[in-house]
């Protein structure tokens, strides 16, 4: 079943707000991981690992520094669903 | 170096008798026990011979942000409780980064983290293994944590001395005081290794108490019957500072650290010398730097793990220092009210220490029912009233790998 693009936001809203602390509420399409949620790069690859395993997905090591943005993951993951 | 006196002016400890440091204490004056049959599924899962352990009262997660706490093992959470509270307690130091240390031990490191992973690892592949299992696992993770939580910058050591480990802290502590190194050292120790692998191995080298079916009364140095320690968990820190630095700031001092003793044995990677000329060699150490003579000892917290070799050792020792007078110090067994912290254990005996000098009353030692004439201290399942003079009071811990650690204490 393919998720959403509203789906794959909240999901990932979710695996952020429990690596950081950061409130859902504050992850949108247009923020920077790490200029805007100051997310550091071990906390991004424990996200993307976490990410892989609730999507379904494979996000290649040397896709994750084109993530820059929620926005980008959320792209790339709903594009690249099996 | 330095010839000013190092103090102590905060205590905190995560226990399996009590959440804080007070109510640790509390609970030992009262003879409380921590041990309880676990209620874990892995006990039944692998048969374990032992079913019981002392896990800390309170579990640290339920105290600190999950995204702090998801970071840590277990053992750096418990070190972050603990030393948060005696942070707090000493009126949060204002000192220069540069000159805050943190002297802060394990015996295991995080075992828990390193063994998760490898479960991972086997059933879901290295992809699913987590960026942070190193730095988790790593056996200074707790001294990095709390070097990164109070900004210290002086250093961040960790000794490894498995049972020795957390009173050796201490006594590196004092020597980097001493030496000029800091005006404040966060000093203790931390342990969270009740694991089937590790409970698996301790019952395996006959260590453990079997006594599943009255865990409470496990625990008992010094009686005939012991048969071995029981696990334990928490951790325990102290602020410790420069006399000088403690005055000016106008801290509340509980104690002076006025003496450490580390040494090794280089007998056996387990078994104590049985003539324990290493662990008096600690305790000759600890007075001569205290400038102080066996005489004026006292009170003696045992390290007195309830093993059956172990204990007689112990007070053979003693006995090598203190002659006939042995008999006649108040001793505290208090690993049978706690059990065994192991790299924890040291930095909250010596909290006990401190204490009991305050309040001038050695704990009790709890189940001890007939005692064997081998193990002859004077101990008493009561509190023993340590009288109005000057005290003295010494911290025992030995560990695998032939380590002696012993730290000294007064009243100021």
């Amino acid at each position: 079943m393919a998720f959403t693009t509203d789906e794959v936001l909240a999901g990932l809203a979710e695996l952020i707000t429990d690596e950081t602390g950061i409130s859902a509420d504050e992850v949108a399409l247009e923020k920077s991981f790490t200029d805007d949620l100051d997310i550091d790069s071990i906390s991004m690859m424990t996200i993307v690992v976490n990410a892989e395993e609730k999507f379904g997905v494979t996000i290649p090591d040397d896709e994750v520094k084109n993530l820059k943005t929620v926005g980008d993951a959320v792209t790339f993951i709903t594009s690249n669903q099996a | 170096m330095s010839t000013s006196r190092i103090v102590v002016t905060g205590i905190g400890a995560s226990s399996p008798i009590g959440g804080t440091a007070p109510e640790s204490w509390s609970a030992l004056l009262d003879g409380a026990s921590g041990a309880r049959t676990l209620p874990h599924e892995w006990v039944e899962k692998y048969s374990l011979p032992v079913t019981f352990a002392a896990e800390a009262l309170v579990r640290p997660d339920t105290i600190l942000e999950r995204p702090v706490a998801k970071r840590l093992d277990p053992a750096s959470q418990f070190a972050l409780v603990a030393a948060m509270e005696a942070w707090a307690d000493a009126g949060s130091p204002e000192v220069e980064s540069e000159r805050l240390g943190v002297d802060f031990a394990t015996g295991i490191g995080g075992v828990w983290t390193l063994l998760d992973a490898w479960d991972t690892l086997r059933e879901k592949g290295p992809r699913r293994v987590m960026p942070m299992t190193v730095p988790m696992l790593m056996p200074n993770a707790a001294a990095g944590n709390l070097s990164l939580h109070f900004g210290a910058r002086a250093f961040a050591r960790t000794v490894a001395s498995a049972c020795a480990s957390s009173t050796e802290s201490i006594v590196n502590a004092v020597e980097h005081l001493r030496a000029g190194l800091a005006d404040v050292v966060i000093a203790g120790g931390t342990e969270s290794a009740i694991h089937p692998i590790t409970m698996a191995s301790f019952a395996s080298m006959q260590a453990l108490s079997k006594r599943n079916d009255d865990p409470a009364h496990a625990s008992r140095p010094g009686s005939i019957d012991r048969d071995g320690f029981v696990m334990g968990e928490g951790a325990a820190a102290l602020i410790l500072e420069t006399e000088e630095h403690a005055r000016a700031r106008g801290a509340k001092i509980y104690a002076a650290v006025v003496g450490g003793g580390v040494t090794a044995d280089s007998y056996h990677i387990t078994a104590n010398d049985p003539e324990g000329h290493g662990a008096a060699r600690a305790v000759t150490l600890a007075l001569a730097m205290a400038g102080a003579s066996p005489d004026d000892v006292t009170h003696i917290n045992a390290h007195a793990t309830s093993t059956p070799v172990g204990d007689p050792n112990e007070y053979q020792a003693l006995k090598m220092i203190f002659g006939d007078r042995i008999d006649d110090i108040p001793v505290s067994a208090t690993k049978a009210s706690t059990g065994h912290l192991l790299g924890g254990t040291g930095a909250l005996e010596a909290i006990f220490t401190i204490l009991a000098i305050r309040d001038r009353q050695a704990p009790p030692t709890i189940n001890l029912t007939t005692q064997d004439p081998e193990v002859p201290f004077r101990i008493s399942g009561a509190p023993q009233d340590l009288g109005a003079g000057d005290q003295l009071a010494i911290s025992n811990s030995f560990g695998f790998g032939g380590h002696n650690a012993v730290a000294a204490f007064t009243n100021i």
